[in-house]
């Protein structure tokens, strides 16, 4: 048996969109595999067709050189399969080992499976107490809970979809060593990922999907980031242009000791949040998910209320108290992570989304409570033009547009209307390369033209192009905000993983 | 074979336009196996049932009767489940519209003006906005499920109607029957000639013209104005709603007031009609009935007008199925039922399409 999985003329069509076209790729035993691609390239429905998650239109699966049909992910996992998701399955009301007792087959005794999984873990280097619930625990601990999971089931091969997106990066590299212990002991690792330098640290081989085809099976130790990218994307990817120039006016958002209470047994409290952001300024606030970022957006956007007028101030007035439009109609705008169903309704065409969030600033818009279709129809042409809004007709569903071209749509919106306060939660996030570019350049030249804008987003790369100054928020605390020029990722990483951790080492360091 | 349904692109408009055909049609060969199964001939059976009612004068100004309730409080729960806002208790405020308009003529039966017909009126809007009220107020307050709290207030109001009219407001002079004194002039709807004589002739009484004025109204709000706009969003998209600065409070107020207006303003039209007076049995599940009519006629203004009709047919078509083939005329709510079954399950073909898939998919390791 040379191959542990085989894909052959792998081809799976949804509806009239090819999402996989004949796909073929091998996997040897104990090969850390990364599969390459930008969003909507494929990536997740070939694994999923490799879980049993989904049934592939045509083409054939060898496990072991055997022709299989995987029926469910309940198969997969009979052959050997495992898969650890970007978004975990774990109650969080529930402790470590009852999360993992229920995804173990057959009766079990919870005792034995509390010792296993305290071996295990010891053994694979992800420390992990079976007895915690899982509410009180980080994200990178919740993924270990899944990937120590997968490993009670001792797999052939192991799927990991982007995994490093949630954690920080002293996380990823303790998740790095298990993954190389676990390709040393013979286990197939399957690797998503759109990370380059990730790919090119960890990996063995590399197969590259760009709209559902395999255009590429390489070896990442020969090959550069750069030239990584080329085949990933089909071309050269646009570098965000910022003239550096420390051109600071005056402050234009402001957060005062910013206090807002968790609104949900799994919310985050805000506590003390503090920023001044100034025209002319792009400051981006980088942090791990869930640790009180979409609290944040929802506090500065008005979507939730505060306690006091003078927490959050635009262009100086106090504006605590006031809701979304209020703010909208002193010249902010925003743009939520969530696209369809928060930043636009998916079953309303673009023009219904331009009423959306323009109804009370645009005085074309609305007048004597009607609505104008003609003048969000204007609105919503202008958009497409000037951002490259590209779909299949003259005024579609929200929700027929592809992530990155909605993307563009929902952040040209708000830029349309040349906010002078812009926050902007994950402005790519499931974006792909070209379409991030382009919203990466217009927040930066937005910036330039005198407008404060802030940023929060889970992907460093993406602060270091485009950020002047980076503060970091780690469970519901903000730091101070450093200039760009002066962390390093590794710094961030200490920020990430919270105040009080970093006083402990500095404590221990002491003693 | 398989049968799968495939996820569309966009909503398909022309299956929101047939999905209720196709559900009608649905509907009346379910009805058909059901009388056939009766022993009855289903042809004979759905044509007493569902053609029958349309072929006297008399006949089709009681459609229009039997339509003018269910357009009027179906239109308004249209917008209101547009909007995500379930009032399952139109009946119940229907009833509280009725017995608070019917207050006038109880202690005032001497009281004849044109203001009686235009106070009795407005106390049944007032009746039906207040009882509406109670499950937008617990649902804002306490964040109670305003489909409970909604529909068991109507078995409330039903009971207090029951003993005010075998109570305080029974008629002295009506040898204890449970109902008040019969109304009269202007404590009656005015009727209006619709067709003449020559053909007809067909009368129908002011709640008809409120009815269309409502309908009429509620399109417009939906189609061009801001608030129709908000109303969309809240039912489709709740956090984009909130995004765009809408209160969500301030919607489940909105809706409740309006269909609770719009069922109480149904309530004290008939009993200033067909009624005459007020007794226990006022509707016959009229506020029940409008869901069907708000979802047959696409959550729409216009749709529900539309929809009134075939659900107005469903209710003749009971009692001269019941004349004609001596079934119960509760057959009728049978009819009701399935309709709406079949809509619901339709409407999946709206964002959804049907598709059949040769293969079926082997269990695991096949052969080599």
């Amino acid at each position: 048996m040379e191959y542990l999985l085989e894909a052959l003329h792998v081809i799976k069509v949804f509806g009239t969109l090819k999402v996989n076209d004949d796909v073929t790729l091998k996997v040897k035993p104990g090969e850390i595999h990364a599969f390459l691609g930008e969003n909507g390239a494929g990536k997740s429905t070939l694994v999923k067709m490799i879980y049993g998650a989904l049934q592939p239109t045509s083409g054939e699966f060898r496990w072991m050189g055997k022709s299989v049909t995987i029926p469910s992910p309940a198969a997969a996992r009979k052959l050997g399969i495992g898969m650890v998701f970007q978004h975990f399955s774990l109650f969080d009301a529930l402790t470590v080992a009852e999360n993992i007792a229920l995804a173990m087959p057959g009766a079990f005794d919870m005792k034995k499976l509390s010792e296993r999984i305290t071996r295990v873990s010891r053994d694979y280097g992800l420390p992990l107490q079976p007895t915690a619930v899982v509410a009180d625990l980080s994200v990178g601990e919740r993924q270990r809970i899944e990937i120590v999971r997968c490993l009670l089931q001792e797999p052939k091969l192991l799927i990991m979809d982007e995994p490093t997106a949630v954690l920080t990066p002293q996380e990823a590299d303790q998740l790095f060593v298990t993954l190389a212990r676990l390709a040393g002991e013979g286990c197939a690792v399957i690797y998503i990922s759109h990370r380059l330098e990730e790919v090119k640290r960890l990996c063995h081989n590399v197969t590259i999907l760009r709209h559902g085809k395999v255009v590429a099976n390489v070896d990442p130790a020969k090959e550069t980031a750069a030239s990584l990218a080329r085949l990933m994307v089909g071309g050269d990817i646009h570098v965000v242009k910022s003239a550096r120039e420390d051109q600071r006016g005056a402050t234009r958002l402001k957060l005062d000791h910013l206090k807002l209470p968790a609104d949900g047994p799994f919310s985050v409290e805000l506590k003390n949040v503090s920023l001044e952001v100034k025209a002319g300024e792009v400051v981006a606030v980088a942090g791990v998910a869930g640790n009180g970022q979409s609290e944040l957006f929802d506090a500065v956007s008005g979507e939730r209320s505060l306690a006091s007028a003078a927490m959050l101030a635009i262009d100086g007035r106090p504006m605590g108290h006031d809701g979304v439009n209020a703010r909208r109609n002193v010249g902010a705008a925003f743009v939520p992570e969530e696209r369809l169903g928060h930043g636009a309704v998916p079953g309303f065409t673009l023009s219904q989304n331009v009423v959306l969030t323009r109804h009370s600033s645009d005085e074309a818009l609305v007048k004597s409570g009607m609505v104008s279709s003609g003048g969000a129809a204007g609105v919503s042409q202008r958009v497409i033009k000037d951002f490259d809004v590209r779909k299949g007709k003259p005024d579609p569903e929200a929700r027929s547009l592809s992530g990155g071209n909605l993307q563009k749509f929902v952040v040209g919106r708000e830029l349309d209307r040349k906010p002078g306060v812009l926050v902007i939660n994950q402005p790519t996030w499931g974006v792909d390369a070209g379409a991030a570019a382009t919203v990466r350049q217009a927040i930066v030249d937005l910036a330039r033209q005198g407008s404060a804008v802030l940023v929060i987003s889970q992907d460093l790369d993406e602060i270091f192009e485009i950020a002047d100054r980076i503060a970091v928020i780690s469970r519901g605390e903000l730091s101070e905000a450093y200039p760009a020029s002066d962390l390093s990722s590794e710094k961030i990483g200490l920020l990430m993983a919270g105040a009080h951790e970093l006083k402990e080492t500095l404590h221990a360091a002491r003693a | 074979m398989r049968l799968v349904l495939e996820k569309r692109a966009e909503a398909s408009t022309r299956m929101a336009y047939l999905s209720p055909i196709i559900a009608i049609a649905l509907t009346l060969i379910t009805g058909g196996i059901i009388f056939a199964l009766r022993g009855l001939n289903p042809f004979t059976a759905l044509y007493v049932f569902f053609v029958e009612p349309l072929t006297t004068s008399w006949s089709i100004e009681q459609l229009i009767v039997k339509a003018t309730p269910l357009a009027m409080i179906g239109a308004g729960l249209a917008v209101s489940c547009l909007a995500n806002v379930w009032n399952i208790g139109a009946e119940g405020q229907l009833t509280a519209g009725a017995i608070l308009g019917s207050a006038i003529p109880v202690f005032f039966p001497d009281f004849q003006s044109p203001m009686t017909l235009v106070l009795m009126l407005s106390l049944g809007v007032i009746g039906g906005m207040a009882y509406g009220a109670i499950p937008a107020f617990l649902k804002n307050r306490f964040g109670t499920n305003e489909i409970l709290t909604s529909l068991m207030l109507v078995y409330v109001i039903q009971l207090v109607l029951d003993w005010l009219v075998r109570g305080p407001w029974r008629d002295p002079k009506g040898y204890n029957f449970p109902k008040t004194i019969a109304f009269s002039d202007w404590q009656m709807l005015p009727q209006f000639k619709l067709i003449p004589d020559s053909i007809g002739p067909i009368y129908i009484n002011l709640g008809a013209i409120f009815a269309v004025i409502a309908v009429i109204a509620l399109a417009f709000m939906m189609g061009r104005t801001l608030k129709g706009f908000e109303l969309r969003v809240q039912g489709v998209a709740p956090r984009a709603g909130r995004f765009a600065g809408f209160s969500r409070e301030r919607t489940v107020w909105f809706c409740f007031l309006l269909s609770g207006g719009l069922a109480g303003l149904a309530g004290i039209c008939e009993v200033m009609s067909t009624v005459g007076q007020l007794q226990p049995g006022i509707s016959p599940g009229y506020g029940f009935t409008a869901i069907i009519v708000a979802f047959l006629g696409r959550l729409n203004p216009v749709g529900a007008l539309l929809a009134a009709f075939a659900l107005a047919i469903s209710y003749l078509g009971g009692e001269s199925a019941q004349v004609a083939l001596g079934i119960s005329d509760k057959t009728a709510r049978v009819f009701q039922g399935i309709l709406l079954f079949y809509i619901l399950a339709c409407d999946s073909l709206i964002l959804y399409r049907l598709k059949f898939l040769r293969s079926t998919p082997k269990l695991a390791e096949g052969g080599a």
